[in-house]
C-alpha cells in the first residue's frame, strides 16, 4: 500500500472525517489520520481547521507521530497563534527528555514556530540546549538561535545568545562549530555593521581545524566565513591557503568553489615571485575544469564564476581552451557562457582552433547561439591582431551563406573591426553593400550606415545608398536615424558638391519632423556647426576616432575585484555586487581584495589601499556592442558639449548667409546657390529678419522662438551665450556639501540648476589640502528620480593646493531608480587620487519640472476629478507679497504652468500643472487673497508622496 | 539559505511543496513557468531566475523540476548540490525518482525533507544516516508495521551522526564480507568532419559496493597512479596519504558509494575506440538528400565494442527517412526529428552501415546546418585511460574479505560533426 491512498477521500466533508479519525482512541488510526493531513498539506491544501485536533495528538511516545505533528505545527502555528500556545508545554517537557534526539527535535521545531508568544517560552530551553552535553543537541540549538533572531532580533541580543553562539565556535565538535559559523553568518548578513564574526588568528585556526572534520555543508559555511578574514601578512595568507587547498579535491562542487574563492582572495597577498604562488595557480585549474563535467546547472554557475576568474587571472586556464568547446546538446545557457569564456581565452597561440570552432557554431540551429558565435569572431579579430585577416575572411564566408541573421550580425561586427583597423579591410565594403536590402534589424542597419558614412569617399554611390535609407526615415528606429544623420553630414563634408540636397533633407527631417529631442538636438548642432564654421565642422565630425581597445565586455576592474570576493554566490552569477540586487541587505559591506603586502610592511593596517591592487596594464573597458553606437555618437558630439568651440557670438553673419563663410573654400563657386537655399529654411529664418546679426536672435527672440521650435533651438541659443536672458528656473546659492575636514582636504560646495531642459549640478571643488588633487570622478547612488551624471566629471588640470575650480556637471534622469527617504535625497560619491568620499544632499524638486508640463484645460479638469480626494494635500505659503500675475510668470520660469485663472469672491484662483521628469503630473490650485500674504496651495497627484517636495519647490521659487 | 522547495512535473503541476521557514506562496512559481515557456525546451530553463522578492534556483532531473526559493545571498552551487542530493535520496529510497514514487511515499518524502534541512541549513544528507532515522519503505516492512503498529521512524540518534566518520554506521555485520570496485570511464569527445579529434577527455569514477563487517580500514593502490592528477574524493579518503603516497586509504561507508571521480585531461592522448564514415548531404531544390553512415572500431585494445547506438537530431526540414541498415534497427521520429540507430555489437569483419534517402518538406530551403551524430557504446573489461588497480589491503578487522574489480569504458558526450 502506498501513501497515495492519503489523497483519496470521500466527497462529503473531508475535514469532518479527518477530525473524527484524529480523535479516535486507536493509535494506528490517529497516525493514519495525521498522515492524511500532512499529505493534504504537501499539495498546498488548507487543513488549518484541524489545528486543535492535531495538537492533541502531540503528547505521545510514538516518535513518528510526534514528528508528523511537529511538521503540521510548523506550517500552521502562525495562523493559529493562540492555539499554538497549547503546544508549548510539550515542547518544554521534550527539551528535558533523556533521548537527545527528542531534545533536539523539540528545540528545532520550537524555533520553526514563528509566533511571538512561543518565542518567549523558547528562551530557557534554548539556553539549556546550547550547553547540552550532547553535540547533536548543541548543533541543533545553534541553528535555532539564527531562527529566533529572524523572528525577534532584539530578544536574541537581550538574552545573550549571540555570545553563547560565538563561544560555540570554539566547541570541541566540528559539526557544532560549522553550524555556529553558519548561524552567525546568517545573522551577520542582516546586521552588516555588527562585528559578529570577529575573526582573529586563533579563531581562524579553530575554523581550519574544524574544516577538515565537518560535513561537506559545514565546510562551505566555514570556507565562506574564512573568505571574509583579512590575514595580517603574506605568511599567514600562505599558511591558510595551504590548509584550504585540499578542499579543491572535494566531490561537492560548492565546497570546491568556496575554496577557490578563499584562494583567489588570499593569493592577492602573495608575491608573484614565490614558488608557492605558481604552485597554487597550477592547482586551481583542474578543479575548475572538473566542475564542467558536472550537471548542466552546476556547469552554468561554474562558468559564470570562471568568467570572472579568467578576467582576473587569465593564466590559470590559458591551456584549457578545449574544455570550453561547445557540444551541440549543451543547454543554451551553457553554450552562451562557454562562448564568452572562449573569447576571453583566445590568444595568438590558439586562435586557429578557436576560429574553426566558431565557424562550426555559426552553422548551428539555435539562432541566439549563432548570433553570439558570429559576434565572437569579430571579437577575436579585435583581440588578436594577427588573426584579424582570417576573421574577416571567415565573416565574409558567413555573409555568403545569405542566412539573414548571420549576415546582420556579421555586418555589426565588421563595423567594430573597421574601428580597430581603419583603412585596412575596405575591400570588403563592396560585399557588404550587396546585402544592404536584407538588413532589417536596427543595429545592423545602423552599422551599415556608419560604414557607408565613414568610407563615403571610397564608395562611389554612397549618396544613393544613404538616400535609399532616407526614404523611410520616420519609420526607422532612433539608432538608425541618428546614425543616418551623422553619416550624411560626413558624406556632405567629404563630397560637398553633390550632396547639398541630401544634407538639407536630412537636417530638416531631423529638426522639424521629428519628436525625438536627441535627434533634433543633434540636427541643430550639425546645422549650426556647418553654418558657422565648416572647417571646425570637418574637424569635429571627421575627427580621427580613437581605436577601440582590444577587449570588449570586460568587467570594470574595481567591480571585478569586488566580485572575486563573492565567488560562488548569487552576485557572481549576476556579475553585480550584492548591494545592487539583494533585497533586504541593508547597507551591504563592500568587500575588496586584500592588498599585496610584503612581510616587511606587514605592520601596516591592511585596508589602507584596497583599490590600489589592479594590474597596471588593464585594458580600457569599452562598452558592449550594444552601446558602441552610443559611444560613437558621443564622440561626434564631444566637442560641442564640453565647451563651444564655435565662438558664435562674434560671428557676424547674416541669417541668410548661414552656410557661407568658411564653406566657400570647400564649395568654391557653387556656394552661392546653397546659401540662399539653406538660409531660406524655415527653422532658422524665424530667427532674424534678413540681415540681423546672428547674435541678435539670442537676446531678443528666446521667448517667441522657444515656443514654435521646441527646446532644440533654444538649446542652441543657449550655447551662443544668451544665458542671462533665458528664463531658467531658480538656482539656489551654493552651499557646502562636503566640508574639507571630512574629505581629506577636498571641499565641495554646489547647487542644482535647470536651464532649458537640461539639469546640471554646479560644483565648486576646492583643494584645502597640501597636495595636488587629480583623477576626479563622480558617481551617484540610485535615487528616486534616476538622476545620474550625463558626462564624466571633467577637471581638466590637477587641482593645486588652495585652488578651486567651478564645474557644471550635466545630469540626466535615466539612471537607476530607487526610492529614497527623503524623496529628494541624493547620495554622491566623489573620487580623487586620494580617496573616495561620500556625501548626501537634497536637491530642489523644481529642477525636475519639465518644459512640457502644461496640461490642456480639459485634461486638467478631467484629471483633477479623477484623482481621489485623499491624494489632495494642502499647504500654506506664508509671507509672500506677489500678485497673481507675478506669481504666474515667476512659476513659469520654473516650469510650473498656469492653465487658468479665476476670480472667485475677490480671491484669485490659479490652476497650475507641472510634470516631473519621470512623467508624474502634479496639479495645483493656488488661492491668493489680495490682502493676505499667505496663500493656500492644494496639490493633487497620483503619487501623493511628492506633494511636500513640490510645496517646498513652490516656496523656494516664490520667495527668491 | 534555502527557504522553500517546489516539485513541478513537466506539465507544470506543482505536486509537492515544503517550506523550511515561513510559507512562500505557490504563485512565486509563476516566474519559473514564465522562464520555462520562454526556454521552449525543458533542458534550456535557466537554473537561476530572479524574481522581485526571491531567487529561484532549479534543477531538472528525471522529468521533475526541483525549484528552490531563496531570499538572501547564498552560494547557488550549494543549493544545486543539495537539490541533486535530494533527488539522489529519493532514488535511493524509492528505487526511482519520479512523480509517482514521490506521491506514493509523500509522508516519507516530507519526513526526509524535514530531516535533510533545518532552517535552510543541511542537517543530514548522508544516506546511511537518513536510513537510520527514517527507514526506507519495503513491502515487508509496511506489512509488519501494519500488524505490529511499529513505525518507520528510528527513535535513537544515528550513531554516525557525530563521530569523526559520519558516513559509516556502527555495528555493521555481514556473513559474506565483500568489497567490489567498478572503474567506469566515459569518453567525452568532439570529432570533426574529417575524423580528427577536436577535443577528448576521459571522465572516470570508481563506484564501490562495500559490505564489510565492523570498522574495516582499506587501502587501495594503483599500478599507475600518475594518471590521476585531477581527482575528487569521497570525504572518507585520507587526503594526506594520497598526497604523499598516492594510495587511497579510507574507512568506507556501508553499501554503495562513489569513492573517487577523476578526469584524464585533454592534454594526454585519449584513444578513440570507434570511427565513423559519413556522407550526409542535401540537394539544392530537390527536397531530398542522401544519408550514408558506417561505424567501425579503432584503437579498441582488442576488446569488442558493444551496445552501440547512434542518435541524430535531423534538421527541422526533414520529413522522413528511407534507410536500410546492414545491422540493427533504426527508427526516425518525424515529430522530434530524431533518428536512432540501435546497432549492438560491432564486428570488424562486417561493418554496420546505414544508408538511404532523406525526404525534405517540399519547398523548404536546403538546411543550413549539418546534424551532429551522437554515439553511445560500451567496452567491457577495459579502462581506456589504462588505469589499473594494483591491490586492496584491509586493516582493523580479522576476516578475509572477497574482493573484486571490474572495468568498463563507455561513451559519454561523444559527438561526431558532419
Amino acid at each position: 500500500m502506498t501513501d497515495s491512498k492519503y489523497f483519496t477521500t470521500t466527497k462529503k466533508g473531508e475535514i469532518f472525517e479527518l477530525k473524527a479519525e484524529l480523535n479516535s482512541d486507536k493509535k494506528e488510526k490517529k497516525k493514519e489520520a495525521v498522515k492524511k493531513v500532512i499529505a493534504s498539506m504537501t499539495v498546498g491544501k488548507d487543513v488549518s481547521a484541524l489545528f486543535p485536533d492535531v495538537v492533541n495528538c502531540m503528547q505521545t511516545d510514538n516518535l513518528e507521530l510526534k514528528k508528523l505533528v511537529y511538521l503540521y505545527l510548523m506550517n500552521y502555528a502562525k495562523s493559529q497563534p493562540d492555539m499554538a500556545i497549547m503546544a508549548v508545554n510539550t515542547f518544554v517537557k521534550d527539551c528535558e527528555d533523556p533521548n537527545p534526539l527528542i531534545r533536539a527535535l523539540a528545540v528545532r521545531t520550537m524555533g520553526c514556530i514563528r509566533v511571538d508568544k512561543i518565542t518567549e517560552y523558547l528562551c530557557e530551553p534554548l539556553r539549556k540546549c546550547l550547553k547540552d552535553e550532547d553535540p547533536y543537541v548543541r548543533k541543533t540549538a545553534a541553528v535555532c538561535v539564527a531562527k529566533l533572531h529572524d523572528i525577534n532580533a532584539q530578544l536574541v541580543e537581550d538574552q545573550g545568545f549571540l555570545d553563547t553562539l560565538k563561544d560555540l565556535i570554539s566547541d570541541s565538535n566540528p559539526m557544532v562549530v560549522a553550524n555556529a559559523v553558519a548561524a552567525l553568518s546568517e545573522i551577520a548578513e542582516s546586521h552588516p555593521s555588527s562585528n559578529l564574526l570577529d575573526l582573529n588568528p586563533q579563531s581562524i585556526n579553530k575554523l581550519l581545524t574544524a574544516l577538515n572534520e565537518c560535513t561537506e555543508w559545514g565546510q562551505i559555511f566555514i570556507l565562506d566565513c574564512l573568505a571574509n578574514y583579512m590575514p595580517k601578512d603574506d605568511r599567514e595568507a600562505q599558511s591558510i591557503c595551504e590548509r584550504v587547498t585540499p578542499r579543491l579535491s572535494h566531490a561537492n562542487s560548492a565546497v570546491v568553489l568556496s575554496a577557490v574563492k578563499v584562494l583567489m582572495k588570499f593569493m592577492e597577498m602573495l608575491s608573484k615571485d614565490l614558488d608557492y604562488y605558481g604552485t597554487l595557480l597550477k592547482k586551481l585549474a583542474p578543479p575548475l575544469v572538473t566542475l564542467l563535467s558536472a550537471e548542466p546547472e552546476l556547469q552554468y554557475v561554474a562558468l559564470r564564476n570562471i568568467n570572472l576568474i579568467v578576467q582576473k587571472r587569465p593564466e590559470i586556464l590559458k591551456h584549457e581552451m578545449k574544455v570550453f568547446f561547445v557540444k551541440y546538446n549543451d543547454p543554451i545557457y551553457v553554450k552562451l557562457e562557454k562562448l564568452d569564456i572562449m573569447i576571453r581565452l583566445a590568444s595568438q597561440a590558439n586562435i586557429a582552433q578557436v576560429l574553426a570552432e566558431l565557424k562550426e557554431y555559426a552553422t548551428e540551429v539555435d539562432v541566439d547561439f549563432v548570433r553570439k558565435a558570429v559576434r565572437a569572431i569579430g571579437r577575436c579579430a579585435i583581440k588578436v591582431e594577427q588573426s584579424a585577416e582570417r576573421c574577416v575572411s571567415t565573416l565574409l564566408d558567413l555573409i555568403q551563406t545569405k542566412v539573414n541573421y548571420v549576415v546582420q550580425e556579421a555586418i555589426v561586427v565588421i563595423k567594430d573591426i573597421f574601428r580597430k583597423y581603419p583603412n585596412k579591410y575596405e575591400s570588403v565594403i563592396a560585399t557588404l553593400c550587396e546585402n544592404l536590402d536584407s538588413l532589417d534589424e536596427p543595429e545592423a542597419r545602423a552599422a551599415m550606415i556608419w560604414i557607408v558614412g565613414e568610407y563615403a569617399e571610397r564608395i562611389d554611390n554612397a549618396d544613393e545608398l544613404l538616400e535609399s535609407f532616407l526614404e523611410g526615415f520616420h519609420d526607422e528606429s532612433t539608432q538608425v536615424q541618428l546614425q543616418l544623420l551623422t553619416a550624411i553630414v560626413k558624406l556632405f563634408l567629404k563630397k560637398p558638391t553633390e550632396t547639398q540636397e541630401l544634407v538639407q533633407q536630412v537636417l530638416s527631417l531631423a529638426t522639424q519632423d521629428s519628436d525625438n529631442p536627441d535627434l533634433r538636438d543633434r540636427g541643430y548642432i550639425y546645422w549650426r556647426l556647418l553654418s558657422t564654421d565648416p572647417v571646425a565642422a570637418k574637424e569635429v565630425v571627421l575627427a580621427e576616432k580613437p581605436l577601440i581597445s582590444e577587449e570588449t565586455d570586460l568587467i570594470e576592474p574595481t567591480l571585478l575585484d569586488e566580485l572575486i570576493c563573492y565567488i560562488g554566490t548569487l552576485a557572481s552569477v549576476y556579475h553585480k555586487p550584492p548591494s545592487a540586487f539583494v533585497e533586504g541587505s541593508r547597507g551591504v559591506v563592500h568587500k575588496s581584495l586584500p592588498p599585496r603586502t610584503g612581510s616587511s610592511e606587514s605592520a601596516e593596517s591592511p585596508d589602507t589601499a584596497p583599490s590600489g591592487v589592479q594590474a597596471p596594464e588593464q585594458p580600457a573597458v569599452i562598452p558592449t556592442q550594444g552601446d558602441l553606437l552610443g559611444d560613437l555618437l558621443n564622440l561626434d558630439l564631444g566637442p560641442p558639449v564640453s565647451g563651444p568651440p564655435m565662438a558664435t557670438s562674434s560671428v557676424q553673419m547674416g541669417a541668410v548667409d548661414l552656410l557661407g563663410g568658411g564653406l566657400d573654400s570647400l564649395m568654391g563657386d557653387e556656394s552661392e546657390g546653397l546659401r540662399s537655399d539653406v538660409g531660406g529654411s524655415p527653422a532658422m529664418g524665424g530667427g532674424g529678419s534678413g540681415g540681423g546679426s546672428f547674435a541678435a536672435p539670442s537676446t531678443a527672440a528666446p521667448a517667441n522662438l522657444a515656443a514654435p521650435l521646441g527646446s532644440g533651438l533654444g538649446d542652441l541659443f543657449d550655447l551662443t551665450g544668451g544665458v542671462g536672458t533665458l528664463p531658467g528656473s531658480y538656482v539656489a546659492p551654493k552651499t557646502v556639501w562636503l566640508p574639507a575636514m571630512k574629505a581629506k582636504g577636498l571641499e565641495i560646495s554646489g547647487t542644482f540648476s535647470r536651464q532649458v531642459g537640461s539639469i546640471s549640478m554646479d560644483l565648486v571643488l576646492t583643494n584645502k589640502a597640501l597636495q595636488v588633487m587629480s583623477d576626479f570622478a563622480i558617481q551617484f547612488n540610485r535615487n528616486s528620480f534616476g538622476l545620474a551624471p550625463a558626462a564624466p566629471l571633467q577637471v581638466h588640470a590637477p587641482l593645486a593646493p588652495n585652488q578651486s575650480v567651478e564645474i557644471s556637471l550635466p545630469l540626466n534622469t535615466v539612471g537607476s531608480v530607487m526610492k529614497m527617504d527623503p524623496l529628494n535625497n541624493l547620495q554622491v560619491a566623489v573620487k580623487n587620487n586620494i580617496d573616495v568620499f561620500y556625501f548626501s544632499t537634497l536637491y530642489p524638486l523644481h529642477i525636475l519640472f519639465v518644459e512640457d508640463g502644461k496640461m490642456e484645460r480639459q485634461m486638467f479638469l478631467a484629471t483633477w476629478k479623477d484623482i481621489p480626494n485623499e491624494n489632495e494635500a494642502q499647504f500654506q505659503i506664508k509671507d509672500c507679497s506677489l500678485n497673481a500675475d507675478a506669481i504666474s510668470s515667476k512659476l513659469q520660469g520654473s516650469n510650473i504652468f498656469t492653465i487658468a485663472k479665476r476670480n472667485v469672491e475677490g480671491q484669485d484662483m490659479l490652476y497650475q500643472s507641472l510634470k516631473l521628469t519621470n512623467g508624474i503630473w502634479v496639479l495645483a490650485e493656488l488661492r491668493i487673497q489680495p490682502s493676505n500674504p499667505s496663500f493656500m496651495l492644494s496639490l493633487k497627484c497620483r503619487a501623493p508622496e511628492v506633494a511636500p517636495y513640490v510645496f517646498q519647490a513652490y516656496e523656494t521659487v516664490l520667495k527668491n | 539559505m534555502i527557504h522553500s522547495l517546489f516539485l513541478i512535473n513537466c506539465s507544470g503541476d506543482i505536486f509537492l511543496e515544503k517550506h523550511w521557514k515561513s510559507v512562500v506562496s505557490q504563485s512565486v512559481c509563476d516566474y519559473f513557468f514564465e522562464a520555462q515557456e520562454k526556454a521552449v525546451d525543458v533542458e534550456n530553463v535557466p537554473p537561476v531566475i530572479s524574481t522581485p522578492h526571491h531567487y529561484l534556483i532549479s534543477i531538472y532531473r528525471d522529468k521533475i523540476f526541483f525549484v528552490s526559493v531563496i531570499q538572501t545571498e547564498v552560494p547557488p552551487l550549494f543549493v544545486i548540490e543539495f537539490l541533486h542530493r535530494v533527488a539522489d535520496t529519493f532514488q535511493d529510497y524509492f528505487g526511482e525518482c519520479s512523480e509517482t514514487s514521490i506521491k506514493d511515499n509523500v509522508v516519507i518524502v516530507y519526513e526526509l525533507l524535514e530531516e535533510m534541512l533545518d532552517n535552510g541549513f543541511p542537517l543530514a544528507t548522508e544516506s546511511n544516516i537518513l536510513k537510520e532515522l527514517i527507514k526506507p519503505p519495503t513491502i515487508l516492512r509496511s506489512v509488519v508495521n501494519s500488524i505490529t503498529g511499529s513505525s518507520n521512524v528510528g527513535d535513537t540518534l544515528p550513531t554516525g551522526q557525530l563521530s569523526n566518520i559520519p558516513w559509516r554506521r556502527a555495528g555493521v555485520k555481514y556473513t559474506n564480507n565483500e568489497a567490489y570496485f567498478d572503474v567506469i570511464e566515459e569518453i567525452d569527445a568532439i570529432i570533426d568532419k574529417s575524423g580528427s579529434t577536436v577535443f577528448a577527455e576521459i571522465q572516470g569514477v570508481i563506484d564501490s559496493c562495500i559490505k564489510l563487517s565492523g570498522m574495516p580500514d582499506l587501502s587501495l593502490s594503483f599500478m599507475n597512479p600518475r594518471l590521476l592528477d585531477d581527482v575528487s574524493f569521497h570525504p572518507c579518503i585520507r587526503f594526506k596519504r594520497w598526497e604523499s603516497e598516492r594510495v587511497l586509504s579510507f574507512i568506507p561507508p556501508d553499501g554503495n558509494f562513489r569513492l573517487i571521480s577523476y578526469r584524464v585531461s585533454s592534454q594526454n592522448l585519449v584513444a578513440i575506440p570507434v570511427y565513423v564514415k559519413h556522407m550526409i548531404s542535401f540537394k539544392e531544390n530537390s527536397s531530398s538528400g542522401r544519408f550514408d553512415v558506417t561505424i567501425g572500431p579503432k584503437q579498441n585494445m582488442g576488446k569488442t565494442v558493444e551496445g552501440v547506438v547512434m542518435t541524430v537530431h535531423m534538421p527541422k526540414a526533414v520529413l522522413n527517412m528511407n534507410l536500410t541498415s546492414t545491422q540493427g534497427n533504426y527508427t526516425f521520429d518525424p515529430v522530434t526529428k530524431v533518428l536512432t540507430w540501435d546497432i549492438g555489437k560491432i564486428t570488424p569483419q562486417k561493418l554496420p552501415n546505414l544508408k538511404g534517402i532523406v525526404n525534405l518538406q517540399s519547398g523548404a530551403p536546403k538546411p543550413e546546418e549539418n546534424p551532429s551524430l551522437n554515439i553511445q557504446f560500451k567496452i567491457q573489461q577495459l579502462a581506456i585511460s589504462g588505469l589499473k588497480v594494483n591491490r586492496l589491503d584491509m586493516y582493523g578487522e580479522k576476516y578475509k574479505p572477497f574482493k573484486g574489480v571490474k572495468y568498463i569504458t563507455k561513451a559519454g558526450k561523444f559527438q561526431v560533426r558532419t
